[in-house]
């Protein structure tokens, strides 16, 4: 960089590539958010990605963050290395099949206000192989009564908002599914943040 | 601090490039919807809170004998684009061996594995937002999205920052690789002062004599004025 250029711009993002695994992938304790003392609704997170063609994508990277049931972000650790009961952040690759199921709990109302009112939901950033940049979308649950006046919802094209619900498995009521469409036919919603 | 949105223009990949061919069925092709800021509860922080061990900062010590390649420094500062250096931020990296060959059980590259290298590190940035890594000078490889495809050398980087919304996984390179001109991952970014800003720097201080070369590699994640994305591509 330039000594005259003084205005810093953020880096450049790139793909996490196809071979992430080992770098970021390593600790699947990443995919519970919420140890078992944690007071709230324990739920399974069921994510299924799939690409433009329908075709399961075997080597995603998803990362979830919410609040707990109460609506609070996680604590700080207590150290480097004991994380909260409540972390608040997950992080699974994706296996064969395009899927991967974090534990958590059903977070509670957060980032909203008054006159901007938000349904409870959990953050997804998503990387992979042929992302240039990740991408982020939101899980909202399919029933839940806040979503009629969700001031994120009301940005989003009505015909679009179904694809940013997780549904209950019928045959598992614990069990949330969650299918993240990259592109096509019911294309998942994604944000600018 | 506001930028010139003209400096912003090209400074992040888009979503869809067809020379890289695995955008094509996975960029989404709808519009993004930009979230506003005060709708985003994406700006409380992300906590670094993984196990860390002595040598996850040192990739030549994580097996019993010296990987085969050239030992180098790798480190530099994380800061905002406000110039706020982030401090206690997980900085995590992966790169392929010296020969170019990731240690992953898909990479069927037909160069060898080297026993005594793994691949991975992590570390977090100090009080000024430094890290720093030992390792060795990982390899180009080649790979099928067209004929006689070559990355350049590159170490990938993972970094957390202040929240989710700075949240930053990118690849660092290495000065004057003549592979450049012929990678659509990194010609995806359109302006080329940002593709240099991938470029690592050789800094003399940073070498150890008579032990290893020395690599300076700053990264910025975005400031508080958040311009979104789109406006960046
Ligand atoms: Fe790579």
């Amino acid at each position: 960089m330039s000594d005259g250029e003084r205005d810093l711009v953020a880096t450049a993002s790139e793909t996490v590539g196809p071979f992430f695994h080992f770098g970021l992938a390593t600790d699947t304790a990443l995919g519970c958010v919420a140890d078992p003392s944690v007071p709230g609704d324990h739920i399974t997170l069921a994510f299924r990605v799939t690409d433009g063609e329908g075709v399961a994508v075997p080597d995603a990277l998803v990362e979830i963050w919410q609040v707990d049931a109460q609506g609070a972000p996680a604590p700080p650790p207590a150290s480097v290395g004991h994380p909260a009961a409540f972390r608040g952040f997950g992080r699974l690759a994706t296996n064969e099949h395009g899927q991967c199921d974090f534990h958590t709990v059903r977070p509670g109302r957060a980032g909203g206000s008054h006159a901007d009112p938000q349904a409870p939901h959990i953050n997804i950033c998503l990387f992979a192989r042929g992302l240039l940049r990740q991408v982020h979308t939101r899980v909202y649950f399919a029933g839940d009564p806040g979503l009629a006046d969700d001031a994120v919802l009301a940005l989003v094209p009505a015909g679009r908002r179904a694809t940013l619900l997780a549904t209950r498995d019928a045959a598992d009521s614990a069990r949330w599914l969650f299918d993240l469409r990259l592109q096509g036919e019911r294309e998942t919603v994604f944000f600018d943040v | 601090m506001s930028h010139d949105p003209k400096q912003l223009v090209g400074s992040q990949p888009p979503l869809l490039y067809p020379p890289y061919k695995s955008t094509i069925h996975r960029a989404p092709r709808e519009p993004l919807i930009r979230l506003p800021e005060s709708l985003s509860d994406l700006d409380m922080p992300v906590y670094g809170s993984f196990p860390m061990a002595e040598t996850d900062n040192d990739l030549t010590r994580q097996y019993p004998d010296e990987p085969q390649g050239q030992r180098i420094a790798v480190a530099g500062r994380v800061l905002d684009e406000d110039g706020r250096p982030l401090r206690d931020t997980l900085v995590e990296m992966w790169q392929t061996n010296a020969g170019g060959r990731y240690r992953h059980a898909k990479d069927d590259h037909p160069a060898p594995l080297d026993p005594n290298f793994g691949g991975a590190g992590r570390t977090l940035t100090d009080a000024e937002g430094r890290y720093h890594f030992t390792t060795i000078r990982p390899g180009a490889y080649p790979w099928r999205n067209h004929d006689n495809a070559w990355r350049p050398a590159h170490i990938h980087f993972s970094i957390f920052g202040w929240c989710f919304r700075t949240r930053l996984v990118t690849q660092m390179y290495f000065p004057d690789d003549p592979l450049f001109a012929y990678d659509p991952v990194l010609l995806a970014i359109r302006d080329e002062r940002a593709r240099q800003r991938l470029v690592s720097h050789f800094d003399l201080a940073l070498t150890t004599p008579e032990w290893a070369l020395g690599y300076r590699f700053d990264i910025v994640v975005r400031g508080s004025d958040a311009t979104p994305f789109e406006g960046r591509t």
